[in-house]
């Protein structure tokens, strides 16, 4: 059968619908320049649960749940659902907390790097900048045999956890479901947590990036590895017209505003920005995917992707207990050394985990 | 001719693995083993861009084998 998402025209079209998607979700309520943030999406849901208690960024984002249960509705319909993993799970888990605590300093994901430049952040260029020397150190690895290894087929069932997991999450959200007085479910009353589109627009929205996305196999890193690694432009046409179509969209809306100083949810540290996007898309390319498209590989029952994921929601907890994660403000105390100690981590992953080509 | 499995291995793994077999037998033709539409699509644009032709033969459910043959 022949998949049209996959071609380079289907590949254009999903990065447009991501980048309008996402510019719409801002206008009609996401916060500023974060339409769609998995790394800060995971993070709200992380505070939503408890599992952090910083009271500006909870709340459970429906558009994480919907990634995961579009890309499982369309892996099902189009026969690709297969549950599969035991490829290194805690080391996979690890690069996902490490990955987070990058972005975090930065502030987003790859996603929200690209929608930050889309609307006239400046500090994003040295997050691009930062992921893709990241992903240059990646590819190194990748060229002289790195593998996390093989994963293998698993019962029908497992591959049900993380959307089942999504599922309840939702239904948390929707029935406001309260544990104990006050919280959890915990949900922002002000700042970025408490801005949010409509549950129903944020939630469709979900399931339609999620679906597109996993017939397209969009990835903000596979784009830039495979432009690196083996001059493969298919995936960086999707992230093009991400970027491209988010910037029209946001003149369009009156989002754009272009600068250095004073944008949302951004700081100005450009060493930081830059090294802290070093660490995510180091960890990224270890992991063989952005974490938007971990989220859809979960969704797809790739047992793996799933601990990636549980891994990057950790990462958020300890991000701000700890006092790693950046604020407007500035980086915070521990942030640096935190961002160091990550990529120490994955570079020894990378030199130990190398297999010389038979 | 070269095998190569690429069963149970994630993007990009298999893509590497079949770019350095081709590099390493410029003029064999490659059998690439493989369990996922990802891998197959990935390894048939790689392929092309090559300008190596593309067969693709079912073995079982799951797994396909890709026979590339570089261009005379």
């Amino acid at each position: 059968m022949k998949n049209i998402f996959s071609s380079r025209t289907g590949i254009i079209i999903v990065g447009a619908i991501i980048g309008i998607g996402a510019a719409l979700l801002q206008y009609l309520g996401n916060p500023g320049n974060m339409g769609i943030c998995v790394a800060c999406f995971e993070r709200d849901i992380a505070g939503a649960l408890g599992l952090h208690r910083a009271g500006i960024v909870q709340y459970l984002r429906p558009e994480i749940m919907g990634f995961v249960l579009g890309a499982f509705a369309a892996a099902l319909f189009a026969g690709e659902y297969k549950p599969r993993g035991g490829s290194a799970p805690l080391v996979r888990f690890f690069l996902g907390m490490f990955a987070m605590i990058g972005a975090l300093v930065f502030l987003g994901c790859p996603w929200r790097m690209l929608l930050r430049l889309a609307g006239g952040d400046g500090n994003a260029i040295l997050g691009i900048l930062g992921l893709v020397f990241g992903i240059f150190i990646g590819v190194q690895f990748l060229k002289r045999g790195f593998t996390l290894g093989r994963s293998y087929t698993q019962a029908k069932a497992t591959g049900w956890i993380m959307p089942g997991f999504m599922l309840a999450l939702f239904l948390l959200l929707v029935f406001n479901v309260q544990f104990a007085e006050g919280g959890p479910i915990f949900s922002s009353v002000e700042g970025p947590g408490s801005k949010h589109a409509p549950i129903f627009v944020s939630i469709i929205a979900g399931l339609i990036i999620g679906t597109l996305a996993q017939r397209s196999r969009f990835c903000t890193m596979g784009a830039f590895r495979d432009a690196m690694m083996t001059k493969d432009f298919h995936l960086i046409s999707g992230v093009g017209a991400l970027l491209l179509f988010a910037f029209l969209a946001n003149l369009i809306f009156g989002q754009f505003n272009a600068g250095f100083e004073g944008q949302p949810i951004a700081h100005t540290n450009h060493v930081w920005n830059f090294l802290s996007m070093t660490l995510a898309g180091l960890a990224f390319a270890l992991a063989g995917g952005c974490p938007g498209r971990q989220l859809f590989m979960s969704g797809e029952g790739d047992l793996d992707a799933g601990v990636f994921v549980i891994g990057m929601i950790t990462g958020a907890a300890f991000a701000h207990n700890f006092s790693l994660a950046s604020s407007p403000k500035g980086v915070a105390a521990f942030g640096p050394i935190a961002v160091i100690i990550g990529l120490v981590f994955c570079l020894v992953i990378g030199f130990t985990m190398l297999q010389k080509a038979k | 001719m070269v095998e190569v499995d690429v069963k149970g291995l994630s993007c990009p793994i298999p893509v590497v693995k079949t770019k350095q077999a081709m590099e390493n037998n410029p003029k064999d033709t490659i059998t690439v083993i493989l369990d996922s539409n990802v891998s197959r699509e990935n390894i048939s644009r790689l392929a092309e861009s090559k300008k190596y032709s593309v067969k693709v033969e079912q073995i079982s459910g799951e797994e396909s084998k890709l026979i590339l043959t570089p261009p005379a």
